[in-house]
């Protein structure tokens, strides 16, 4: 689960990292009188969950306070990288040295997390890493004896911050090391952490990405989920338990596991196909989770035929063919389906989708079910 | 022969009494697998499945009592990650868990832990382990499988399924499935269950279903092509997938560009294993390598 940015400056503040903190607004009106309280000029920035904000003209820097409700007006009527501009954060303006980058995430291979700091800050790290690798420098940190100052020091000096700075750098470091670890992140990011004139240390950004497996034991950080960032569907599927991802073709898939739902949006594709989604119903998925599930996959428009693969173990098929054949009783959709039920019941399940009277397409192999699918979906 | 789990293995079930716990021992048992004791904190002296298995209050009083040498886990994620430790501690050499959703933090922790101490973790986030004949660990089904030449492993669940159901109906047979599981961190890895295979004489061929996300492909592309004489043949979920979305599982993303289905299927191919298209190539794939 990602946070905004404000969301992500609120807790580094609470752990001790200077940052340019400011305050949201929803209205051009509101960005005015805030930029009055505070003095020009300000910074007016988007909070959307999206990187890119800046390329996509979602940050701008005003002189005035009227220019402020100008570029606010803008900045509240975008749409970037799809999703609606709705909050902005409105900061008082900071003079820059220099730019640099801090972040900690956890390295898969190290089975540990690791801290990276990078003199060429306000870029995204990716683009560094692809054209200047030597300039990230990391340290991996052993979950027993944490974080230690030799380590941060040595980060300091190797990105070449000026000495007088190293333990307040330190010192930051720390925090969003703490922040990282007491909210379960699985990435906890500030860029740019920027050199002032005055010498000082100040996080211009920030970034914090929850572990969704650990929002059990933090409900505080639960609750500050953006529900407008989610489509409609995404929410549904969320609350339903159901893994969704929405992509961009016209074959509606459902499957039961992650990586047959994968290879299953991947053979679609190798047959010339398109899917519209990732859908994985989970193990052991009853029948209204399926009803669930067909609902989410008929309400969008773009779907032209719906591909059912199934490979039974705790999950029963005739469970499965029951959950469709209700929601195709409630809402007698036009489009093809085609169903490949393999295991567990399987025979039960045919029949069921069989006697439904609704002319689903059987298939016996993935390839077969696959290729059917296509060809529904380019005859509709 | 076989990896792992064979005809010795004494099996403790943590957390026997849930569920999936008592569903899945059941099934356990079915197979013919020695299963010699559960463990529910609270209900020691009880017994589980009919009757058919004792139930302890905690492993140590379970290994004692028993002599179990592996576990499996099915507790629930807030309880798991002590529910590997426990075992770890109690003398267990081989942990498998089940469990999906423990917080990565958890797993750094629980793996640098077990590192320390010497002993394997498959999983958390997987179906555990089968070697067709002997013992089933775990929710893998069993009558998909049956004993013969080629070894599994596999980060998917269902994926792996079809891919031993395809095996299976050409008549060829598995040594041992190994589902090392979804998550970012996991306590073995593909390199560790390649190697494995290749010091066990029985296994002619291995079959390794890997998707996007991370670089563990990518290491097991290395040793391949630096340790292993055998042949293997690869499947990449997840070509289609776009980046920055989890795709259910876990680990199963796309970040900052790196773990695509492209860089792990390029770097297969360049180590000599033959990458499938689609599922169902894979065991027609098997069959061409092991005539070869």
């Amino acid at each position: 689960m990602k946070l905004h940015e404000y969301q992500s400056k609120r807790i580094f503040a609470q752990y001790g990292i200077p940052v340019q903190e400011g305050e949201v607004a929803t209205t051009p009106q509101e960005v005015r009188s805030l930029a009055e309280q505070m003095g020009s000029p300000v910074v007016v920035k988007a909070q959307v969950l999206v990187g890119g904000r800046g390329k996509a003209g979602g940050i701008k820097l005003a002189q005035t306070p009227q220019e402020a409700e100008e570029v606010a007006a803008r900045i509240l009527s975008l749409q970037i990288k799809g999703l609606p501009v709705r909050k902005v954060l409105v900061a008082r303006a900071a003079d820059i040295r220099q730019e640099i980058y801090l972040g900690i995430v956890v390295d898969r291979a190290a089975a540990r997390p690791v801290m990276m700091a990078s003199s060429e800050g306000g870029v995204e790290i990716e683009e560094v890493a692809r054209t200047h690798p030597d300039a990230i420098k990391k340290v991996h940190i052993d979950p027993f004896v944490g974080l230690r100052s030799y380590q941060t020091l040595g980060l300091a000096k190797s990105i070449g911050l000026p000495s007088a700075l190293h333990r307040d750098f330190g010192r930051i470091a720390q925090g969003l090391y703490r922040s990282f670890v007491e909210c379960d992140a699985s990435l906890a990011e500030i860029n740019p952490l920027v050199i002032t004139p005055e010498g000082t240390l100040l996080a211009l950004d920030a970034k914090i990405v929850l572990d969704d497996n650990s929002l059990f034991r933090h409900p505080d950080l639960a609750q500050l989920r953006d529900i407008d960032e989610e489509t409609s569907s995404e929410r549904a599927a969320r609350e339903a338990g159901l893994s969704f991802v929405q992509l961009d073709g016209d074959i509606g898939c459902m499957v039961n596991g992650a990586g047959l739902a994968m290879a299953t949006m991947d053979i679609i594709q190798h047959f010339g196909g398109m899917p519209a989604n990732f859908l994985d119903i989970g193990g052991g998925a009853r029948a209204d989770r399926v009803a669930t599930a067909l609902r989410l996959i008929l309400a969008d428009p773009r779907v032209k035929a719906i591909l059912l693969n199934i490979f039974g173990g705790i999950t029963r098929c005739d469970e499965v063919a029951r959950g469709i054949v209700s929601v195709l009783d409630e809402l007698r959709p036009h489009l093809p389906i085609v169903a490949r039920l393999v295991g567990t019941n399987e025979a039960e399940g045919r029949q069921i989708l069989e006697s439904s009277g609704y002319g689903i397409i059987t298939a016996t192999t993935l390839a077969e079910a696959a290729q059917k699918a296509v060809a529904a979906a380019r005859a509709t | 022969m076989s990896i792992l789990v064979d005809k010795n293995t004494r099996l403790l079930v943590q957390g026997i009494t849930g569920r999936e716990g008592e569903f899945h021992t059941r099934q356990t048992l079915d197979y013919g697998t020695c299963v010699v004791a559960g463990v529910t904190p609270g209900k020691g002296g009880q017994f589980a499945c009919d009757g058919r298995v004792p139930v302890f209050d905690n492993v140590r009083e379970a290994v004692e009592a028993t002599g179990a040498n592996t576990s499996v886990i099915y507790v629930p994620a807030p309880f798991a990650p002590d529910a590997i430790i426990e075992a770890a501690d109690a003398g267990i050499g081989l942990i498998v868990c089940i469990t999906e959703g423990i917080p990565v933090n958890d797993m750094i922790q629980v793996k640098a832990y077990l590192d320390m101490k010497g002993v394997r973790l498959i999983g958390p986030n997987c179906p555990g382990l089968l070697t067709p004949g002997q013992a089933k660990v775990g929710i893998m089904p069993g009558h998909i499988a049956m004993p013969g030449p080629v070894g599994v492993v596999s980060r998917s669940g269902t994926l792996t399924y079809e891919v031993v159901y395809a095996l299976t109906a050409l008549g060829i047979g598995q040594t041992t499935c190994v589902g090392i599981g979804g998550d970012p961190i996991i306590g073995t890895r593909f390199v560790d269950v390649l190697a494995l295979f290749e010091a066990d004489p029985e296994t002619k061929a291995v079959v390794l279903i890997g998707e996007i996300g991370g670089n563990d492909e990518e290491v097991a592309a290395r040793f391949i092509a630096e340790r292993m004489t055998k042949p293997v043949v690869a499947f990449i979920a997840g070509r289609t997938a776009p980046p920055g979305k989890r795709m259910g599982h876990a680990g199963a993303i796309i970040e900052g560009g790196t773990g695509t289905a492209a860089e792990k299927i390029a770097a297969l191919e360049a180590a000599g294993v033959r990458v499938a298209e689609h599922p169902e190539q894979i065991a027609q794939m098997v069959t061409e390598v092991i005539r070869a």
